[in-house]
């Protein structure tokens, strides 16, 4: 804490005597490495350009066009990138140390991706809702401003107003969640997290149907958000402080003690274990709370239930790989020195967020409530292999979430045709006997269930498995069994919906399964086959995630 | 002056900001105290610059007045869309949605 230090800073950059002005050297940027992040991101300014300057009614065939393509090429940059050898042996650091391009940035880049492309079918869905003066409308308000009910949304709709902004809004969530896993310094990980959240707080308010619902869940996921990120932020300042920098190699070698040359200042930090221990706590929090990891998930049922469905489950599946990513980046890369510290609280909120998960599901009777808390519980699943703090553990969450978020963006459509008066008819007993009326959508969402359940032969059990031996591999035997013994609870309730789907009577008032454009049929469909070839024949895609199992410092 | 005060001028802050999320009722006032927080984080960025003596603090300060912006947009919009549907910003209002 010595003051001389500060004002060299100031004296050795002032003007030399001459008057000419010190040389910057020009940061190297390796625009290659960066080309999925820049593709997906360059293509959501294009798509604010579209909304300004196409007409109206071309804007929606030309925001389609312009998202698809993008995440189509981000996703072949990726591919080309983990061929050129990126994600095993010419891993590196890109722009100046900012953001990492290695096997897990890649491969969860690839799955949110991919997952983006599937969610963007079913966002760009215009067949389930009934026509409105002639005009198709998809999910989304025709104008978001107007107040639910009044003459302005109803002079909207008759004009044939649609949210196109949706799909930029996607693109920029989607280039966040893609510069999350990958951020190598604090700094890019808070600006990922605005730039992937905000918009999602946008999408979230948007819904056509049940706007109060939409609104209110706007509004409590942004509070609780915005309050969760400025923990995050504190933690970043308070680690920024202990190691006086926000590089994560540079704090890891801090941690460890392994720094090479010591400054008065940071000799006077880096021996106060508060700051970093505070700091860790403080940053680890935010990502947790982007997980929906007990005790910081009480947003998750209510977020999830108001949004509409296709933000939903883009939500539910692409939020959680983006944050599940930065959170091991964080444990394994950052703080690999402090895991005596960290693996005993990160034991308690795995177990707790087990055990919550599955439990309080069982009482939910709202189909997107149940998935939520659905969702709860796999965090939990997840985060039992982030503990095992060994290399299967990497590789076992990546294929995890890969498996997961194609299981949850499937399940989301599926929850999108079932429709009555209303609009989507969410709440349990309206899906009694929906087996009985349209046996292949049902089955397809049993399908969907069983993956969640982790039956054999779907993606779901594949993955559990992995989860759970390398957490008892390393060492956490006693969470593999609560992590079973939850699972248990869990399939109950999943089977529960597929009886009251099969065999139950269906009521005469029932919903209706509505005949969905290609769009929404490719994405359940995709979502369906990824979670069988995942669930048969699993090794190609395990061999895959352990390849890419290697973090970079 | 000994920058550590500044850390605590920043603690206190964020605390009062952190309790003012969770007692306040009106949607303004919480995001307000939230504005806090991110200020209480800047602040102690800044000091925490000071002590290291590089600029990596004040250029997260800068980041973090830009995100904190961005954020003004979108959760003004947010509450004042809520707003103008219920005639009311309290926060406890908002529950359609239970458990």
């Amino acid at each position: 804490m010595s003051a001389s230090a500060v004002h060299g800073l100031w004296t050795d950059l002032a003007a030399p005597a001459d008057g000419s002005i010190a040389k910057i050297p020009a940061p190297t940027i390796e625009y290659a490495q960066l080309s999925p992040v820049m593709i997906v991101i360059g293509a959501a300014v294009l798509g604010i350009l579209v909304e300004a300057f196409v007409p109206r009614r071309a804007r929606y065939h030309a925001q389609l066009f312009v998202s698809a393509v993008a995440l189509a090429a981000g996703f072949a940059a990726v591919v080309a990138l983990a061929v050129g050898g990126h994600a095993t042996t010419r891993a590196g650091i890109a722009a100046e140390g900012a953001i990492a391009v290695d096997g897990p940035a890649l491969f969860l880049q690839g799955v949110i991706l991919l997952v983006g492309l599937v969610a963007l079918f079913t966002f760009a869905e215009r067949r389930l809702d009934p026509a409105a003066h002639g005009n198709r409308v998809d999910s989304f308000a025709a104008q978001a401003a107007s107040v639910p009910g009044s003459d302005s949304e109803k002079a909207a709709v008759k004009a044939g107003f649609t949210t196109t902004e949706v799909f930029p809004l996607l693109l920029f969530a989607v280039g966040g969640m893609m510069v999350f896993p990958a951020a190598n310094d604090l700094l890019t990980l808070f600006i990922a997290l605005e730039v992937f959240s905000l918009p999602l707080y946008l999408l979230c308010a948007l819904a056509r149907r049940k706007r109060l619902l939409s609104q209110e869940a706007a509004v409590k996921y942004f509070l609780l958000g915005a309050f969760a990120s400025a923990f995050t932020l504190f933690g970043i300042a308070l680690l920024y402080g202990y190691a006086g920098s926000v590089s994560y190699g540079r704090i890891a070698q801090v941690v460890e003690g392994t720094v090479g040359e010591v400054s008065p200042a940071l000799a006077g930090t880096m021996g106060n274990d508060v700051l970093l221990l505070l700091g860790a706590a403080l940053v680890t929090m935010g990502l947790l709370f982007k997980v929906g990891a007990v005790p910081f998930h009480m947003w998750t049922p209510d977020v999830y239930q108001g949004a509409p469905t296709p933000v939903t489950g883009f939500m539910a599946s692409a939020t959680k790989v983006a944050a599940f990513g930065a959170l091991l980046r964080l444990l394994y890369v950052v703080l690999p020195g402090l895991r005596w510290d960290w693996r005993p609280v990160m034991w308690g909120v795995a177990a707790v967020t087990m055990v919550i998960g599955a439990i309080v599901a069982i009482t939910q009777t709202d189909i997107k409530r149940l998935l939520a808390y659905s969702s709860i519980a796999h965090a939990g699943f997840i985060l039992a292999g982030v503990i095992a703090a060994k290399p299967e553990g990497i590789s076992s969450v990546l294929f995890y979430l890969a498996a997961y978020s194609f299981v949850t963006v499937g399940a989301f459509a599926v929850v999108t045709l079932v429709r009555d008066a209303g609009g989507e008819a969410t709440h349990l007993s309206k899906w009694a006997g929906l087996g009985r009326r349209s046996p292949l959508v049902a089955a397809v969402f049993a399908v969907f269930l069983l993956a969640f359940a982790g039956i054999p032969l779907t993606s779901g059990f594949a993955g559990k498995f992995a989860v759970f031996k390398a957490a008892a591999e390393g060492g956490a035997a006693p969470l593999v069994v609560v992590g079973v013994l939850s699972s248990a609870v869990a399939a109950f309730f999943y089977i529960r919906v597929i009886v009251l789907m099969f065999f139950s009577e269906p009521k005469p008032d029932g919903p209706t399964v509505a005949v969905a454009s290609p769009l929404t049929t490719v994405a359940i469909a995709v979502g369906a086959a990824v979670t069988v070839v995942l669930g048969v024949a699993p090794q190609y895609f395990l061999d895959l995630a352990s390849q890419a199992g290697t973090f970079v410092r | 002056m000994n920058p550590v005060n500044y850390l605590y001028l920043a603690a206190l802050l964020f605390t009062i900001g952190a309790t003012g999320v969770l007692v306040r009722r009106n949607a303004i006032v919480v995001f307000m105290c939230i504005e806090l927080m991110l200020n209480a984080c800047n602040l102690s960025l800044i000091a925490f610059s000071r002590m290291h003596g590089n600029l990596d603090g004040q250029i997260i300060a800068f980041f973090t007045m830009v995100v904190a912006a961005a954020e003004v947009v979108v959760g003004l919009a947010i509450i004042v869309s809520l707003f103008r549907t219920r005639h009311s910003a309290s926060v406890d209002d908002a529950r359609l949605m239970k458990l």
